[in-house]
């Protein structure tokens, strides 16, 4: 069977007085039906710019877009923009960090979402109005026809990011792109948006592609893991083997980065030393190099590609090393 | 026990807001602090943790005199804060320093590193210009910086770089207390370790005091010595680390620890998770009684209506404190 999503060689460069900057450099990947993929990676690694390429929402100028996203039995990379227009919000949702980005400021939400339902569904306005109503109240917010009247701006954060997943979810969508959902929110509040968005999953079949730095949130919410460094995945892989079994030196030092609650507060935290390289001047060979703790001569040479290993799930693009056994044994 | 080196009591700091009145009067007042109390030891460090808008930085801006409190007292080795002039303060400011969230935000863009780190230490009279400049020099060598690039500009560092810089200005007058606010929430997690350490090894290095704020409970676990979680506006719960995170007592304190997400597949499908119903209410309405009584999985173990009739206090009970009804 043809998998819903499947991402070849997607790469998205930007061409800036600084030089091109290499934002997204050879992606590839695939989702089933109803998956969780979690895309994690540091800031400025290329998350999401991925999720808006494969919308086809990278401006250009100064972005330069190639490679090929089947969705749906479609080469969606081939379509016109207002084919695009077409299964934006509709087929495909997404969901973004700051929902004010996102909602017009100048509009009722009722408005905002009634007209999702007349253009995508060609609904009349009452009847897009009851739906909206609907979702509102799926979503878990109390007394949707009063909300439905008000501006986004006299809501609170977490009522706005639950409007925006009312709005992602109103055409009952295939695939949501949720980058950073609950990223400006608090962990009791993200908590209950995390649980909304498993419960709709369940209900519908979604597939979701959550971006986020959080690896807590990656390890309650996802089925599979890929991470980014650099414009590239450098490993993916079912998440219980991602946070078991890493094998990528990035993977392991962004897992031992994180101060969990039950680590030995004794001891200094492990960190990655150095920064992220600057995009517009990548060194050759392997971008972890200058920060790698593993680093041979040859891993300065070739750029090493994203390959299967160990299992037919998991990939990683480090010919070096070898899996961290498990964390018990490492700790 | 010796005088502590930070005390704070019943602590308010009110905003006026909207509209005002014909005589001038505003209309309404957002309780951006309500009556905190809290202290600090010297060496010693607090970490304040708890909802975004709870009022978290108003209650640090507000200790080191950035916003003049409503009411209540801050000592600083038993000397009022809250009612020096700008004259006075500035012996003090020395004394206890702010280390801001955005570390872009907070550096002049147009000064170089050694501008940037000269300033604190002529302010304060520190040395002359010769000393200065080795001082600047060991400044940077203290929070892990190359000395050598002490002639370029804040744009030229990354993140993780620029907060150090801001470190390294926080350290220029020896301070004896330094007040985080968010330090490390704007930085990537392997950068936010390097932060975090660096943090830790100063304070050992120094002898310095730490009032810690952050949103990251796992962070301020790391760092700090006793926490105290806040809502809106008030203290509800107070605590030696270890005690706090093994055995919460406030409602509100069990909830926050049991949606923090876990870094670990396993942990997350088994755990038991309380998932509180409703937003974060206004701090311009608070609730009547407990401000946590809405969203509160508890309130029916409470007899009564008491929970949203009555503000519980603060009561201390050896190392800890709470404020809550629950027996
Ligand atoms: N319109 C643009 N013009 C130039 N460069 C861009 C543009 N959009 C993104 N970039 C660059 O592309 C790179 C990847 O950006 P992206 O936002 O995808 O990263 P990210 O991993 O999602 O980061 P964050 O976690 O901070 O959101 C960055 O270096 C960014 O500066
Ligand atoms: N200068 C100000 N004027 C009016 N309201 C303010 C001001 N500064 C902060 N507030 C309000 O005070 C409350 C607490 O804010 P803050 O201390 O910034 O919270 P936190 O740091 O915990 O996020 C918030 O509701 C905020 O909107
Ligand atoms: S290829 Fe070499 S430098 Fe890159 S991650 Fe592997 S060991 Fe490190
Ligand atoms: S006082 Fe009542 S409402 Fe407040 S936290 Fe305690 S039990 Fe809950
Ligand atoms: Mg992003
Ligand atoms: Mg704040």
């Amino acid at each position: 069977m043809m998998p819903l999503l499947s991402v070849k060689d997607l790469a998205v460069r930007f061409e800036t007085h600084d030089g091109v900057v290499r934002a997204v450099d050879g992606v590839s990947f695939e989702m089933e039906e109803g998956e969780t993929l979690g895309l994690v990676g540091e800031s400025g690694s290329g998350k999401s710019v991925t999720n808006l390429a494969l919308l086809g929402l990278i401006p250009s100028p100064p972005g330069v877009m190639s490679g090929v996203v089947h969705f749906d039995g479609q080469e969606i990379t081939k379509l016109s923009e207002p084919d695009l227009r077409k299964i934006r919000g509709n087929r495909i949702a997404m969901i973004f960090q700051d929902p004010m980005t996102s909602l017009n400021p100048l509009l009722t939400i009722g408005r905002q979402l009634t007209e999702v339902l007349e253009l995508h569904k060609g609904m009349k306005y009452a009847q897009a109005l009851r739906q909206s109503a609907a979702a509102l109240g799926e979503v878990g917010l109390a007394e949707p026809e009063k909300r439905l009247a008000q501006y986004p701006h006299e809501l609170s954060g977490g009522m706005r990011q639950r409007v925006m997943i009312a709005m992602g979810l109103l055409c009952e969508p295939r695939l949501l792109l949720a980058d950073e959902p609950t990223t400006a929110l608090d962990v009791t509040i993200q908590a209950q948006i995390l649980e909304l968005m498993a419960e709709v999953q369940k209900q519908h079949g979604t597939a979701i592609i959550l971006v986020t730095h959080d690896l807590g949130v990656v390890a309650g919410s996802a089925d599979r893991v890929a991470v980014m460094y650099a414009g590239r995945i450098v490993e993916e892989g079912p998440t219980q083997d991602i946070f078991n079994s890493p094998v990528h030196p990035y993977t392991k030092g962004l897992l031992s980065s994180v101060p969990r609650l039950d680590s030995d507060t004794s001891c200094e935290l492990s960190s990655i030393p150095g920064s992220p390289p600057d995009l517009a001047e990548m060194p050759p060979g392997c971008a972890f190099a200058p920060r790698c703790p593993e680093v041979q001569p040859e891993c300065l040479l070739t750029q090493p590609d994203l390959l299967s290993s160990g299992s037919p799930q998991s990939r990683n693009a480090c010919p070096i090393a070898s899996p961290r056994a498990s964390r018990e044994a490492s700790s | 026990m010796s005088q502590p080196l930070l005390k704070v009591q019943d602590l308010t700091k009110h905003f006026p807001v909207g509209p005002r009145t014909i005589f001038g009067k505003p209309e309404q007042f957002l309780r951006a602090v309500d009556g905190v109390s809290f202290q600090i030891e010297k060496g010693g460090s607090l970490g304040l943790v708890g909802e975004s808008g709870c009022g978290k930085s108003t209650c640090a801006r507000t200790i080191v005199g950035l916003h003049p409190a409503t009411s209540g007292s801050v000592r600083y080795e038993g000397v009022e804060l809250t009612s020096l002039s700008r004259r006075e303060w500035l012996p003090y400011r020395r004394k206890i320093q702010m280390i801001f969230q955005d570390p872009y935000a907070s550096l002049d863009p147009r000064q170089t590193v050694a501008q940037i780190l000269n300033e604190p230490l002529k302010l304060f009279g520190l040395g002359r210009p010769r000393e200065r400049r080795l001082r600047v020099l060991a400044l940077l060598e203290a929070v892990g910086l190359n000395p050598r690039h002490v002639q370029r500009y804040p744009h030229e560092f990354s993140g993780g770089q620029r907060q150090r810089i801001g470190i390294a200005r926080a350290l220029a007058g020896e301070p004896d207390l330094i007040v985080c606010d968010e330090p490390v929430s704007a930085l990537d997690v392997s950068i936010q370790a390097q932060i975090v350490n660096l943090l830790s090894e100063l304070r050992e290095r120094f002898d310095l005091a730490y009032l810690f704020i952050a949103h990251d409970l796992a962070v301020v676990r790391h760092l700090c010595e006793r926490i105290a979680v806040m809502y809106l506006g008030r203290l509800v719960e107070e605590a030696p680390r270890d005690e706090l995170f093994k055995n919460p007592a406030h409602p509100y304190t069990k909830a926050l620890l049991s949606a923090v997400p876990y870094p670990d597949p396993e942990v997350e499908r088994t755990r038991e998770r309380i998932v509180l119903g409703g937003d974060v209410p206004s701090p311009l309405t608070p609730p009547s009684g407990c401000p946590f009584h809405p969203r509160c999985h508890q309130v029916g173990d409470v007899s009564g209506d008491r929970c949203s009739r009555e503000v519980p206090a603060l009561v201390h009970e050896g190392q800890r404190s709470r404020a809550c009804h629950l027996d």
